[in-house]
């Protein structure tokens, strides 16, 4: 028993021990309510990621993920709105403006099959695209930021006004929609979903993880941390640059894809300017440069903002301001960076006690001597 | 026939002429020196060489192909490896992933995701590692190693990238005696199997290295030739000591 | 051909607030690389600032003295934004320096703030603010020295601001019982400002009727260009800030003090912000999301401006502001009724102002693929070191 809490072994089962208690304890334990803002952060979780391996690890700040969210959420809810109608018919809101045909654009996705492949594609190639774009130029820095933000604004602008091929300010409603003959909005429905989020959150971790753990990873780290020097041994970073903005655009997409359903509405709002900056600012206060600082990041910041705005919605814009400020200023790290770089540690000795250690602190904090034991319990794991 | 070859090569930046009809050439294998007071262009010559700046005129041949206009992840990948002045590692990552990124090989995302290193790439990584003494650091950040650790790791991972064309940008700086002493050892040993082209200001070291000179000025060669010739070449004495010099030899 | 004059002019007009407006943000971009997301908060500031000039004058003043009430408003707006900007850049900016990722959302961190300081602000919550804020400088001095140099003391001094900061949600919300304390001084609601009547008519120059407020607005951005073109090649601190601009380590060196300069620079740009924020009340109601209107265009002079040259800034903005109005106005169908069938289709999709911003966008893109940095690129050794 004092062996599983040992810090080495707690490490390896508490994650899997955490995603039980979320994918089986909670939806006995919530309300659907409370369930349904669970799923919803945790898809918020799987954009964070994304925005976790641009910025965190490539250093490109993505201002405009908000357009790949919103193009995942579209293409699904275009299908909702096409599932199950008879033949000839048209989605209600076309009606109301004069629309007698359905636009080319729509046709796709009366296929499944197409959907799930859109909710991802579509969004990866026009990262992809725009991407390259961008960083064939060598444009970078805060120059690719506001361009980032200026294709949102755009993109935001295109959907707000083409009310007859995409409804609009109003954007398309999913929770009235069925899927095998089930109300999306109803609780059963959500309960599935939830779990389906569970599980993709879960896959998307270990994609970023497989992504970010190898030379493709520390590639990645070298061109944020000196992306001329990259060059000269041989590497092209607009190729990595562009492959990593496409990834992160997919999850983007399955992330809107989910929240849309979960949120029962997808509609240009999702494209605002602000939403995509707090993408950001999730990763941010969970931890720059570690996945689960990303996750983590999304959920409780979200959970904070539904609590206040329940409460006292007009201090909800103060204290997000204020928490860029200080997670800028005094955390840049996050809290996933401040807890491993020995943050707690620190607090608990600034009262009184000193920090604790197993075994001699000078061993304990010598760099060889950590790397050691961490080479040994990875090879250990190799066999295990 | 020449590995490299410029051909009056000028770079003119809004008018200023940091290379001015520039012309050298490097024969395979061999070792060079080359030397010139402060801003006789000598980093613009080797930005020029690896295509971070493009020649206003003139040429630059590789293997007896223009390499001008062709981007520095390219021409890196034909064969030409730089150093540069200052010592840039990937300070977020270890000695041992700094060198695994440089080391020979495909340098696609899609090689670096799916394939792995060989174990010939290892071994190469590994003997490196030794080779510069930084076995022991070999999985802290870089960020936190010495100058003098750096400026090693740095010529490693040049060498694990195993150029046809080494381009050594003041590779001695901030180095003890023994380093540099080393360092020149290991620079010489490299010459034969590759070509190096070293730019240094360390005067002993160049000497040590036993190789012709190329003295640049104002972005001109101004004489070649080996390293006594060089010293008592009366223009190469004006320059670097100022004409009141030329004043007082006449 | 009256149509495209009137065009062209109403076009130049916009441009020339995006001038006014992205003058500042890239005179700021340009000597510290960073770019301020609070640039459009500080117009904001300036707006507001007209409409609480524009009201005294209207309460307390004699009403002859009403007309004047912009040309009080207008200095008065520089310095409110600009101080404002200065205490952005000494308090949060300057710790920065160096990481524009991260004084790009610490500045985003404050435009939240401000935009909702607008919409909440009340006299009872203005006291309370106050009371926090003097309470936690104060907390210090009257407390023993001792206590602030132990090991806790950072706790201590993050203890100390969370108890004054609820002391003045307190004072608050008690004071907010009170209607009188209550009443929001502006409220979310958009806000008007009646322009004097000297600014209200039109004058006609030829064929051209050109309306007295926008003549207006272009005069004063000519008059802000010159001056800060005299200032920045002229002045004694002009000749420091391009000094800075080109090279800062070497300016350190010289004996220039960056600091003073960064500040003073701040200062300048956040107050041209302010003027912006004058003239925008001229062509129709604001709001808290003033800012948010303004900023991505003034982004886009930016990136097609480059850094370092007025002219970069001045032609992309009234390239990019006349464009937009050219396109968004949908006036060019009326300029030119024989369109071919194919051009009249395409232009008809743009011919809104949100898609005239998509069409401008994919313009811009274009033009980064000829002109990666922009109109008037930098050249030489120093780019990218």
């Amino acid at each position: 028993m004092a062996d599983l809490l040992s810090s080495r072994n707690l490490r390896r089962w508490l994650p899997w021990a955490l995603i039980v208690l979320v994918a089986l304890v909670l939806p006995v334990v919530l309300p659907p309510f409370r369930l349904n803002l669970l799923g919803r952060f945790l898809s918020l979780g799987i954009v964070a990621l994304g925005v976790d391996l641009i910025w965190g690890y490539t250093g490109m700040l993505s201002l405009g993920q908000g357009i790949f969210f919103a193009l995942g959420g579209y293409a699904l809810a275009m299908y909702l709105q096409l599932n199950e109608l008879k033949p000839g018919e048209l989605p209600e809101f076309f009606s109301l403006y004069g629309v007698k045909s359905l636009p080319a654009f729509w046709q796709p996705f009366n296929s499944p099959l197409f959907t799930l492949v859109a909710i991802w594609v579509i969004p990866a190639v026009v990262a992809g695209l725009l991407g390259y774009l961008v960083f064939r130029n060598r444009i970078k820095g805060v120059y690719f930021s506001i361009l980032t933000q200026a294709a949102l604004l755009v993109f935001f602008n295109f959907f707000n006004g083409q009310q007859k091929l995409i409804n609009g300010t109003n954007g398309l409603k999913t929770s009235t929609a069925r899927i095998f003959g089930e109300l999306i909005g109803s609780d059963a429905m959500q309960r599935n979903l939830f779990w389906l989020t569970v599980v993709i959150t879960v896959a998307a971790f270990l994609l970023c993880r497989w992504l970010t753990h190898g030379r493709f990873g520390d590639a990645l780290i070298a061109i944020r941390d000196d992306e001329p020097r990259l060059r000269f041994t041989g590497y092209n970073p607009t190729a990595y640059k562009t492959v990593v903005f496409a990834v992160a655009g997919a999850l983007a997409g399955i992330s809107g894809a989910l929240y849309t359903v979960q949120s029962g509405i997808v509609s240009p709002q999702y494209m605002a300017v602000p939403f995509s900056i707090e993408m950001v600012i999730w990763v941010a206060v969970g931890g720059r440069g570690t996945l689960i600082g990303a996750l983590l990041g999304a959920v409780l910041i979200n959970y904070a903002k539904s609590l206040v705005s329940e409460a006292l919605p007009e201090t909800w814009l103060f204290i997000q301001g204020g928490l860029f400020l200080l997670v800028v200023l005094v955390l840049p790290d996050g809290l996933v960076g401040w807890w491993r770089q020995g943050g707690p540690g620190r607090l608990i000795a600034m009262v009184g006690w000193p920090p604790r250690t197993a075994t001699y602190p000078a061993l304990d904090l010598d760099p060889q001597v950590v790397a050691e034991q961490d080479q040994l319990e990875r090879s250990g794991g190799g066999q295990g | 026939m020449n590995l490299l070859e410029l051909q009056g090569v000028t770079v003119s930046f809004d008018g200023f002429l940091a290379l001015n009809d520039l012309n050298l050439q490097l024969a395979p294998g061999e070792l060079r020196a080359v030397i010139g007071p402060n801003g006789a262009g000598k980093t613009t010559f080797l930005d020029v060489i690896t295509g971070k700046v493009k020649p206003t005129r003139g040429d630059v041949v590789f293997r007896g192909r223009s390499i001008v206009g062709r981007s520095e992840h390219h021409i890196s990948r034909l064969g030409i490896g730089r150093k540069f002045q200052t010592p840039r590692v990937y300070q977020n990552l270890s000695p041992r992933r700094n060198l695994e990124l440089a080391v020979r090989g495909p340098h696609g995302p899609a090689a670096l995701l799916f394939g792995s290193l060989s174990s010939e790439q290892r071994d190469r990584v590994q003997h490196l590692l030794s080779v510069v003494g930084l076995e022991r650091q070999a999985q802290q950040p870089a960020g936190g190693l010495s100058h003098g650790q750096k400026q090693w790791l740095e010529i490693a991972m040049l060498v694990a990238q195993d150029p046809e064309l080494l381009l050594v940008d003041e590779p001695v700086a901030g180095l003890t005696d023994e380093e540099t002493a080393r360092t020149a050892d290991l620079l010489k040993q490299l010459a034969g199997d590759h070509t190096v082209l070293v730019i240094e200001h360390d005067m002993e070291f160049i000497r040590d290295l036993q190789a012709p000179v190329t003295v640049l000025h104002e972005g001109h060669v101004l004489c070649e030739g080996s390293m006594d010739q060089v010293q008592n070449d009366p223009r190469v004495i004006e320059v670097y000591l100022g004409s009141e010099t030329q004043e007082d030899a006449a | 051909m009256d149509l495209l004059y009137d065009t062209l002019f109403n076009g130049l007009a916009i441009g020339s607030v995006l001038v006014l407006a992205a003058l500042g943000l890239a005179v700021v971009f340009g000597l510290m690389g960073v770019i301020n997301m609070a640039h459009g908060e500080l117009m904001m500031l300036g707006a507001y600032t007209t409409f609480v000039v524009q009201n005294i004058f209207k309460a307390v003043l004699p009403e002859a003295l009403f007309p004047i009430y912009i040309l009080v408003a207008l200095p008065l707006a520089f310095v409110v934004s600009g101080l404002a900007g200065l205490l952005l850049e000494k308090t949060v900016i300057r710790r920065l320096y160096g990481r524009p990722l991260e004084t790009l959302l610490a500045t985003w961190g404050v435009s939240l703030i401000l935009q909702q300081f607008v919409r909440s602000v009340s006299s009872a919550f203005a006291i309370g603010l106050v009371v926090a804020v003097v309470a936690g400088i104060l907390v210090p001095r009257f407390t023993p020295k001792v206590w602030w140099q132990q090991r806790w003391t950072p706790l201590l001094g993050t203890g100390s601001w969370i108890v004054t900061g609820l002391v003045g949600v307190v004072i608050a919300s008690v004071l907010g019982e009170q209607r009188v304390f209550d009443q929001p001084w502006f409220s979310a609601r958009n806000i008007d400002v009646t322009a004097p009547v000297w600014l209200r008519g039109s004058i006609d120059v030829g064929v051209v009727n050109m309306p007295a407020a926008r003549l207006f607005i272009i005069a004063l951005t000519v008059v802000a260009l010159l001056l800060v073109n005299w200032f920045l090649q002229k002045s004694v601190w002009g000749m420091r800030i391009r000094a800075v601009t080109q090279n800062r380590t070497m300016s350190d060196c010289l004996g220039i003090p960056t600091e003073k300069v960064d500040a003073l620079t701040f200062l300048i740009g956040s107050g041209l912000a302010g003027v912006a924020g004058v003239a925008v009340t001229l062509l129709g109601s604001v709001g808290p999301n003033l800012g948010g209107n303004y900023i991505v265009d003034c982004f886009m002079v930016v990136v097609l401006g480059g850094v370092g040259k007025l002219a970069g800034t001045v032609l992309a903005a009234l390239g990019i502001g006349i464009l937009s109005y050219v396109v968004g106005s949908g006036s060019l169908l009326l300029v030119w009724p024989a369109m071919p069938e194919g051009l009249n289709a395409v232009i008809t999709f743009f011919a809104t102002t949100s898609m005239a911003k998509v069409l401008v966008f994919a313009l811009i893109v274009v033009f980064l693929q000829i002109r990666p940095a922009g109109l008037f690129p930098q050249k030489g050794r120093m780019v990218e070191a």
